[in-house]
C-alpha cells in the first residue's frame, strides 16, 4: 500500500467512526482539479476539468467542516442540503449523495460544471472563511459533478402521475424550461416543448462550448424528458409559427411558461463594427458549437473566419468562452480586451484561469476605439485606448476612465464582442396584454406568474443576464405555481 | 414533423421550385416572410429562403431557390417524396400591403421569386402593379407567366438582349418613374448592387422604395446578429427588424462587404460537395 493510500484509509476510517477533528480536516490539501494538459488541449473540442476520481472526491469532502448553520445553503440558489451530500460522499454514499441533490436540483452535471461557485455556495463556506481564500472553500461544485457524473448513463427515469388531461406549453428549452417541463410533466400534466432552434438545450448547447460542457450531458437531460413522456418540438418559434394567444386558444394549453433567454447581442457602436471579421460572441459560439463550424469541410457545412490574430471584448464567461474556442480554432494570438481590472471580470475564477493557462492575453484597463478595415472590408486592426480606475460607480465597481493620448493600434484580423445581449423582441412585439419592463425583460412576481393568466416565465427573459442555476430555480418555482393553478 | 417535398419543378438551370409540407408555416405566414431551412436536420447551413407562395389548406409552402452553393445544391438533389432536414418560420416582419395607388415592382434573377408574393398581396389589395423582371439571359428568366397573370403592366429586361428589351432594370425603372403621376411605391428585390441603383434611381423622383435585403444570417430569430445591416446611420438585425427596409435609408456599400465574408470558404464547401456528386454518380445529366 503507497503511502498516500494509506494515509487517505487512515482519515477514512477516521471519518467512519466520526473522529475527523477540524484540525484534521484544515490538514487536508484542497484537492486539485485533474485537466487536460493546457498545451494539448488547445487543439481539441474535449472537455478540460476531468473530473474527480472517488479518492479525491472523498477527500475533499472530508475538508467540510459539517456546519450547523450551513452557510453555504444560503449561497445555493435552489437550496441544495450541501452538508448532508458532501457528508454522504466522505463517507462513499454516492449513490445517497445524488439523491440528495436531485431533490432540489434537477441539472446536478451541469451545475456542478458551471455554476459560478465562488459567489454563490462556496463563498460562504466556512473553510473559505478560515483560510480568507475563497479558492481554498470546499469544493461543492466538483463534488456536485463528481456525484452526478457517476450516476451518469443509468438513465432513472421520474415517476409520472396520472394524467389529469391538462396541457402545459414551455417555450425555450433552456435549463429554465427543462425543469418546467420535468415538475409539470411529473404532476401529471401533458407537456410540450416549443424550441426555435433544430435542437434542444438553449444557451447549454449553442453557448457554452464542448470543451466546457459536454453536449451529451444536455442531451442525456432531454433524453430523461422524452422518456417521461414531454414531447419535444424544434424549429418551432413562438410569436411567428404561432402565437402564445393561439396556443391558448385554439391549440388547448392551460399554462404556459416563457423561457426564451436573452437573445439579441449588444454592440460597442463603435466605427468598424460592421466590418467582415466583426462578430457577436453570439454568433462566433453558435457557428463553432451548434453548427459545428470547427468540423467545416469535415461534414459540416457553416463556416468561420480563419483567424489569426482574434481580439475578444469583454470579461464575462461568455468572454472567456469566445477566446479559449478561438484559441481552438488555431488562432495564433488571441486577446481579451476588457475596461476594467482583472478583480471586476465576472467571469468565474476557473474559467479566467483556464484561458490563461491556454494561451490568452489578458489585456485589461483597455478599450476600443474603433475597429479598422482594409479596402476590401475585412479588419485589419483595432484602435484602443488604455484606461485608469476611477471612483466606484453605482454598481459599486470602480468606473474606468480613459487616459488622454494613450491610443494604440492591436494586431488583429477578428474582433468577437461579448459585451452581453438585449432581450429577444418577439414574444413582446406578438404578445398584447403581457407586461414587459423598460429593459424588455418580463415582469413576474413572486411565483414567477406573469400579467396573463395561466402565463409564468423565467430565466433570462426575466432577470437579464442570470445563470444556469438562478434560470433553474426560478423554472422550479414556476413550475410549482403552474401546478398549483391547474389543480384548482 | 417532416418536410416532405410534394412537388419539383426547374425553373431553369440552375433554379428550382418546391412545394413542402409545413402546415404551421403555410397557416401562419404573410407576403415577405421567409423561413430558416436545412438539407440537413444536423450538420447543415442554416439557410434563409423566402417562402414564395403557400397552400394553406394542403399544408404547403412553396420555396423557389437558386443553386449557388452548397446547401442550395443539395437540395437541388431531392426530389418529390424526399424530406428537407427542417423548415423554420415564418420569419421577419411581413410587408406592410395597403393600397398605395400605383405601386413598381422591380425583381433581379432570383429576387423574382421573393417578389411574386408581394407584387400578389398589393395587386389583391387594389394596386396598379407595374412590373419590371430583369434576367442575364432568357433562359435564367423565371416566373413570367405567374407575373404577367397579376401586372397591369410587364417589362421584361434581359443583360444580352435575347429576350424582352436590353437594358438592365434601371432603365425601364426610371421611365416608369418619370411618368405623370409618378408610382406611389417602389419594391426593389435582386442583386444587392441592383437594389442599390434601384433606390439611386427611385430617390431622385423621391418615389418611396421598399428592398428586401438578402444578407447572411445563422438563426434568424436575433440572436447572432449576423444579419446587421446599417439602416439610417442604425444598426439593424434583418432577420427581427426586416427583411424589409427603407432602401433610400440602407447603406449597401457596407452590405456588400459583408455579404463576401464567406465567399472563399463556401467555394470550398462547394467544390468538395460536387466533387462527392460526381464520385457517386448522382444525376449525371444535371450539370452543377
Ligand atoms: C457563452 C455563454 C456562457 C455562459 N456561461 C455560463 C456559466 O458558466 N455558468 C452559468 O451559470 N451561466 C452561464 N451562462 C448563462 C446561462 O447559460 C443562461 O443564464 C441560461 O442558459 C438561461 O437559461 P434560460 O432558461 O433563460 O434559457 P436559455 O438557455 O437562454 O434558452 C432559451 C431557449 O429558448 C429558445 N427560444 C427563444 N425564443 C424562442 C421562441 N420565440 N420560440 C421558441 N423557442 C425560443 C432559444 O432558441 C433557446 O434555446 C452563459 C451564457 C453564454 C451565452
Ligand atoms: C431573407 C432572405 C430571403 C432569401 N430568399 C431567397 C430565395 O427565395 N431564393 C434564393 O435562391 N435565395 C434566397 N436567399 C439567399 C439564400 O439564403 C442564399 O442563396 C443561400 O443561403 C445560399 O446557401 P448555399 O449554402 O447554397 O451557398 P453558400 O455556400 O452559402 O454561398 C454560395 C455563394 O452565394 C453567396 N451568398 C451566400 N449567402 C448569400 C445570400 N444570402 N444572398 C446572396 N448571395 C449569397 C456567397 O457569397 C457565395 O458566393 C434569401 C436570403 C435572405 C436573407
Ligand atoms: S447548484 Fe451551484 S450554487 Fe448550488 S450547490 Fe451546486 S454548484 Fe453550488
Ligand atoms: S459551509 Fe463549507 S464547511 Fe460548512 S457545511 Fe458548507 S461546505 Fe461544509
Ligand atoms: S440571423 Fe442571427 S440575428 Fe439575424
Amino acid at each position: 500500500m503507497t503511502n498516500e493510500s494509506k494515509e487517505f484509509q487512515e482519515l477514512v476510517e477516521k471519518q467512519q467512526a466520526g473522529l475527523l477533528k477540524p484540525k484534521d480536516r484544515f490538514a487536508i490539501p484542497a484537492q486539485e482539479m485533474p485537466a487536460q494538459d493546457a498545451l494539448g488541449r488547445r487543439s481539441t473540442m474535449s472537455e478540460v476539468a476531468l473530473g474527480y476520481t472517488p479518492m479525491q472526491a472523498r477527500l475533499e469532502a472530508m475538508r467540510c467542516l459539517q456546519c450547523k448553520n450551513a452557510p453555504c445553503v444560503e449561497g445555493c440558489p435552489v437550496r441544495i442540503r450541501i452538508r448532508e451530500f458532501v457528508e454522504a460522499i466522505a463517507n462513499g454514499m454516492f449513490q445517497e449523495a445524488i439523491t440528495i441533490i436531485k431533490e432540489n436540483s434537477l441539472l446536478p452535471a451541469v451545475c456542478g460544471r458551471v455554476c459560478p461557485q465562488e459567489v454563490q455556495c462556496q463563498e460562504k463556506c466556512t473553510v473559505g472563511l478560515k483560510f480568507k481564500d475563497v479558492n481554498q472553500s470546499v469544493s461543492i461544485g466538483r463534488l456536485e459533478r463528481f456525484a452526478a457524473d457517476l450516476s451518469k448513463g443509468c438513465g432513472a427515469v421520474p415517476a409520472v402521475a396520472p394524467t389529469t388531461g391538462k396541457k402545459v406549453a414551455v417555450i425555450g428549452s433552456g435549463p429554465g424550461g427543462i425543469v418546467v417541463a420535468a415538475d409539470t410533466r411529473r404532476a401529471g400534466h401533458e407537456v410540450t416543448v416549443f424550441e426555435a432552434f433544430h435542437k434542444p438545450g438553449g444557451v447549454m448547447v449553442y453557448g457554452i462550448p464542448e470543451f466546457r460542457l459536454p453536449k451529451s450531458i444536455v442531451q442525456e437531460e432531454i433524453d430523461v424528458l422524452s422518456k417521461m413522456g414531454v414531447k419535444i418540438v424544434c424549429n418551432f418559434i413562438v410569436g411567428r409559427t404561432r402565437t402564445i394567444e393561439q396556443l391558448m386558444k385554439e391549440d388547448g394549453f392551460d399554462a404556459v411558461y416563457i423561457g426564451v433567454g436573452a437573445g439579441l447581442p449588444k454592440f460597442m457602436n463603435i466605427e468598424g463594427e460592421h466590418l467582415v471579421g466583426v462578430y457577436s460572441a453570439n454568433e462566433y459560439l453558435t457557428r463553432a458549437n451548434l453548427m459545428k463550424a470547427y468540423a467545416f469541410g469535415r461534414g459540416a457545412d457553416t463556416p468561420i473566419a480563419v483567424s489569426k490574430n482574434v481580439a475578444v471584448l469583454g470579461g464575462g464567461n461568455v468572454a472567456m468562452d469566445a477566446a479559449r474556442m478561438a484559441v481552438r480554432l488555431g488562432a495564433e494570438n488571441v486577446y481579451l480586451v476588457y475596461r476594467r481590472s482583472e478583480k471586476e471580470m465576472p467571469a468565474r475564477i476557473e474559467e479566467v484561469h483556464h484561458a490563461k493557462e491556454e494561451g490568452v492575453r489578458f489585456c485589461t484597463l483597455q478599450s476600443p476605439r474603433r475597429i479598422l478595415g482594409d479596402a476590401g472590408g475585412h479588419v485589419v486592426g483595432m484602435e484602443c485606448l488604455r484606461y485608469d480606475l476611477g471612483e466606484p460607480d453605482e454598481s459599486g465597481r470602480r468606473r474606468p476612465v480613459a487616459i488622454k493620448g494613450s491610443e494604440f493600434v492591436l494586431d488583429v484580423d477578428t474582433v468577437i464582442v461579448a459585451i452581453g445581449n438585449d432581450a429577444n423582441p418577439l414574444i413582446q412585439q406578438t404578445t398584447p396584454g403581457l407586461e414587459f419592463n423598460t429593459w424588455g425583460n418580463i415582469v413576474v412576481d413572486d411565483n414567477c406568474k406573469t400579467s396573463m393568466e395561466g402565463v409564468y416565465a423565467g430565466g433570462d427573459i426575466v432577470l437579464g443576464a442570470a445563470t444556469v442555476i438562478l434560470a433553474m430555480g426560478q423554472g422550479r418555482i414556476a413550475a410549482a405555481a403552474m401546478n398549483q393553478y391547474l389543480a384548482r | 414533423m417532416s418536410f416532405k417535398i410534394l412537388s419539383k419543378r426547374q425553373l431553369s438551370e440552375n433554379v428550382f421550385q418546391v412545394d413542402v409540407q409545413a402546415p404551421l408555416v403555410a397557416r401562419a405566414r404573410k407576403a415577405g416572410q421567409f423561413v430558416i431551412v436545412s438539407p440537413d436536420p444536423d450538420a447543415g447551413e442554416r439557410i434563409p429562403l423566402t417562402i414564395a407562395g403557400a397552400n394553406s389548406a394542403q399544408g404547403t409552402i412553396r420555396l423557389i431557390f437558386q443553386r449557388v452553393g452548397k446547401a442550395t445544391a443539395q437540395m437541388a438533389e431531392l426530389n418529390e417524396g424526399d424530406a428537407l432536414g427542417y423548415v423554420a418560420g415564418p420569419l421577419g416582419r411581413p410587408t406592410h400591403i395597403e393600397n398605395f395607388g400605383t405601386a413598381v415592382c422591380v425583381g433581379g434573377g432570383i429576387g423574382i421569386a421573393p417578389l411574386l408574393p408581394i407584387a400578389a398581396a398589393l395587386k389583391e389589395a387594389g394596386n396598379t402593379v407595374v412590373s419590371i423582371l430583369g434576367a442575364r439571359t432568357k433562359e435564367l428568366l423565371i416566373l413570367e407567366e405567374e407575373f404577367r397573370t397579376l401586372s397591369d403592366e410587364l417589362i421584361i429586361v434581359t443583360d444580352d438582349g435575347s429576350y424582352g428589351r436590353k437594358a438592365v432594370v434601371t432603365e425601364p425603372l426610371e421611365t416608369v418613374c418619370r411618368r405623370s403621376p409618378k408610382p406611389n411605391l417602389a419594391i426593389a428585390i435582386g442583386p444587392t448592387i441592383m437594389m442599390k441603383f434601384c433606390c439611386e434611381t427611385t430617390k431622385k423622383f423621391e418615389v418611396p422604395t421598399q428592398v428586401s435585403l438578402n444578407t447572411i444570417m445563422v438563426d434568424g430569430t436575433g440572436m447572432c446578429g449576423g444579419c446587421r445591416v446599417e439602416v439610417g446611420g442604425k444598426t439593424k438585425f434583418v432577420c427581427v427588424d426586416g427583411p424589409e427596409f427603407d432602401g433610400h435609408q440602407v447603406n449597401f456599400d457596407l452590405m456588400m462587404k459583408r455579404m463576401s465574408a464567406y465567399k472563399a470558404l463556401e467555394q470550398k464547401a462547394y467544390e468538395a460537395f460536387r466533387e462527392h456528386v460526381c464520385k457517386i454518380g448522382l444525376h449525371h445529366k444535371t450539370t452543377i
